[in-house]
């Protein structure tokens, strides 16, 4: 018996017993499709994450001023004392104290109007060493960054973010024009990349002038070598709890601090924070796609009765169909392939069902899903297989009926 | 291989000689059945030879084991002891796969519940053992409407069973048991569900198909029936009675 055959009696069964198909299949493509979404909801979440790590630059520590668990009243709250300075910085930057950090960089931050010919725009005025790039992962669309030597010499050299730029000019190509910060002339050197979107703070509506700059001639007076955040840059991934270690006793020692519990400043790293974040998720995830396999194999055991009860039913046609010369193999396969193109129908609709909804709901619950051509392949080999496995119990029970037992069933 | 040149070696079934030997033979076959602690002997040593070409009629009364002799010459049931030869061939030592092939190749079946499939159409019910013996589908459906129209049922191809009279149904059961060009028709009281037209009806057609050179054997409880072939076959108790040799 041909394949075709084989293919056309299943099917054929399957069209006999509409109602009862339609619901088998239900089963295993409510499955599918669970399992679809939830791995895609997975896999998007943990892009969502990552993508806000780099965002932030890899490997960060952020250092700020003041403590996060004030427990006393004298300390200022965290973010806004002036106990760190640009010594401070200095000081994290030296490789023999501090072996694990690789790169630091200081800033200092106030807000300040900026004006390009008649164009006024506020925005976020940064004071950064030259290292600014490389801690905070940020490229340049254009131009050159802040050097060493503008640090040196205190130039007023400013590179705009890209939205900033929009803003004062209508474009980004914008290098050689000057912009006035509180009443000083600035020559725009670069413009930064777009950073894509962030959820906290716009990355793209900055100005950055040399640290020293702005410490001399934006702010000045006692404030002048204070700075609001220091970024510090592990070596490493691995390298960031020593990296954590090397700048909290450095500083303390620094500060003069003896117990820990007195710092006068925060460290913290979103990494960590991150990484806990994607651990919860993945577990979230793991839990998710074990109710939706759940959920298979349920409908794969559906499968499995609804074939046993189409074997029972047609015992006698079985029967007739060996007194008719169909060799066990024949009716075998007839029931497998009625099994597998159950398995099939439930996989391709449940796949097509995970893909509607994998493209409407992002809309609709603002996180991505992630949808892989590997995930929707193995569903679907994983549905005719479930269709298989299932059905093999009662196919071979039909195969090994003996024919005339078959044929007396009424 | 040495004495392949003087005894011809026949390995192609269409080329293989017609048996001169008898068809069907059974001897001393025994069949027990079980059920539980009870057995039940019923067929107590049956030795039955049967040409090419004959047509028989197996009678007796209920239980004496007509149907069991039926199963067992078509390949359905096997013997607990005793010797089936099929063509000169041994049934016993066939396994399910080459059972099933005979089944298909030489046998047609009639039984006396039609045991047609519902959901398919007559010409559907009539191209099933053309299936399972590999003929193309086009050459599948004009066979089966060329059985069906010998049957009287041209015009019926595309009705399902449902839609037929029980002599209809039959007449498509007669049409799918020799579509196939089986050597060998059996058929287990085919018109006891039968009214005295359609009887007449499939007993004309087993005529013709006596005419055409088919071995049958034919089980009935009439008389009527029994007196349209030419050797009837009396079972009692599983054990045959007597043979009687018609005209
Ligand atoms: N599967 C079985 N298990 C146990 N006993 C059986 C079985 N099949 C048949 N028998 C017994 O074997 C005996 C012969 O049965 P069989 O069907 O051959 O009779 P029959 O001659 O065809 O009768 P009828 O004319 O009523 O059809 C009966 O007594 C029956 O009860
Ligand atoms: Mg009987």
């Amino acid at each position: 018996m041909s394949w075709i055959e084989t293919l056309r009696t299943s099917w054929f069964a399957i069209v006999s017993h509409k109602m009862r198909s339609a619901l088998t299949v239900l089963g295993i493509l409510i499955g599918i499709a669970a399992v679809i979404l939830t791995v895609g909801l997975g896999l998007g979440t943990q892009k969502d994450v990552s993508s806000q790590i780099s965002s932030l630059g890899s490997n960060l520590l952020i250092v700020s001023p003041g403590s996060s668990t004030s427990t006393s009243g004298v300390r200022g709250g965290f973010g806004t004392g002036t106990t760190l300075t640009q010594a401070d910085a200095t000081a994290l930057a030296s490789k023999v104290n501090a072996p694990d950090i690789k790169a630091v960089d200081a800033e200092k931050s106030a807000s300040e109007e900026l004006t390009a010919g008649s164009t006024n725009w506020t925005t976020t005025v940064v004071g950064v060493t030259p290292s600014y790039l490389k801690v905070r992962s940020r490229t340049l669309e254009t131009g050159e960054f802040i050097t060493k030597a503008d640090e040196n010499s205190e130039a007023s050299v400013v590179v705009l973010g890209s939205e900033t730029a929009q803003e004062l000019f209508g474009s980004t190509r914008v290098v050689g024009q000057s912009v006035t910060i509180d009443s000083q002339t600035f020559e725009v050197i670069g413009v930064l990349a777009s950073s894509g979107s962030n959820s906290t703070s716009n990355l793209d509506d900055t100005a950055l002038i040399p640290l020293s700059t702005m410490a001399s001639n934006l702010v000045g007076g006692s404030q002048a070598n204070t700075v609001s955040t220091v970024y510090l840059q592990a070596t490493s991934a691995d390298a960031l709890p020593a990296a954590y270690q090397e700048a909290k006793s450095l500083l303390l020692n620094r500060h003069g601090i003896a117990a820990s519990g007195d710092a006068d400043f925060t460290i913290s790293s979103q990494d960590a924070l991150v990484s806990t974040a994607t651990a919860v998720y993945k577990t979230l995830t793991i839990l998710l796609t074990g109710i939706a396999a759940l959920s298979l194999l349920v409908g794969g055991i559906g499968v499995m009765n609804i074939m046993l009860v189409s074997v029972t039913e047609r015992t006698r046609e079985i029967g007739l169909r060996k007194a008719l010369g169909a060799p066990p193999g024949a009716i075998r396969n007839q029931f497998l392939v009625e099994a597998a193109i159950l398995g099939l129908t439930g996989g391709v609709i449940g796949a097509a069902l995970g893909v509607i909804a994998a493209l409407v709901l992002p809309g609709v619950i603002g996180s991505s899903i992630v949808l892989s051509g590997a995930a929707i392949g193995g569903s679907l080999v994983v549905a005719i297989g479930i269709g298989l496995v299932f059905g093999v119990y009662p196919a071979t029970r039909a195969a090994k009926l003996a024919p005339i037992d078959a044929l007396r069933t009424e | 291989m040495s004495d392949a040149s003087v005894w011809p070696v026949f390995e192609d079934e269409e080329t293989e000689p017609r048996p001169t030997g008898p068809v069907i033979q059974l001897r001393g076959a025994r069949k027990t059945y079980k059920s539980g602690s009870i057995e039940f002997e019923a067929l107590r040593g049956i030795d039955l030879s049967i040409a090419d070409g004959e047509y028989v009629a197996v009678v007796g009364p209920s239980g004496s084991g007509k149907s069991t002799i039926m199963n067992v010459l078509g390949c359905l049931d096997t013997l607990t002891s005793g010797e089936y030869l099929l063509a000169g061939e041994n049934v016993e030592e066939l396994d399910e796969i080459e059972l099933a092939a005979v089944r298909g190749r030489r046998i047609g079946f009639v039984f006396q519940q039609f045991h047609l499939l519902p959901s398919l159409s007559a010409w559907r019910n009539v191209e099933l053992p053309l299936v399972y013996a590999g003929v193309h589908r086009d050459e599948r459906r004009e066979r089966a409407v060329e059985a069906l129209t010998k049957v009287g049922l041209g015009d019926r191809i595309d009705n399902r069973p449902g839609e037929l009279s029980g002599g209809q149904q039959q007449r498509v059961a007669v049409a799918r048991a020799l579509v196939g060009e089986p050597t060998m028709i059996l058929a287990d009281e085919p018109t006891g569900n039968l009214d005295s037209r359609s009887t007449e009806d499939v007993l004309a057609l087993f005529d013709e198909l006596h005419e055409a050179g088919r071995t049958i054997v034919l089980i009935t409880h009439e008389h009527d029936v029994a007196a349209r072939s030419r050797r009837i076959v009396q079972v009692r108790d599983g054990l045959i009675q007597s043979e009687e040799v018609l005209a």
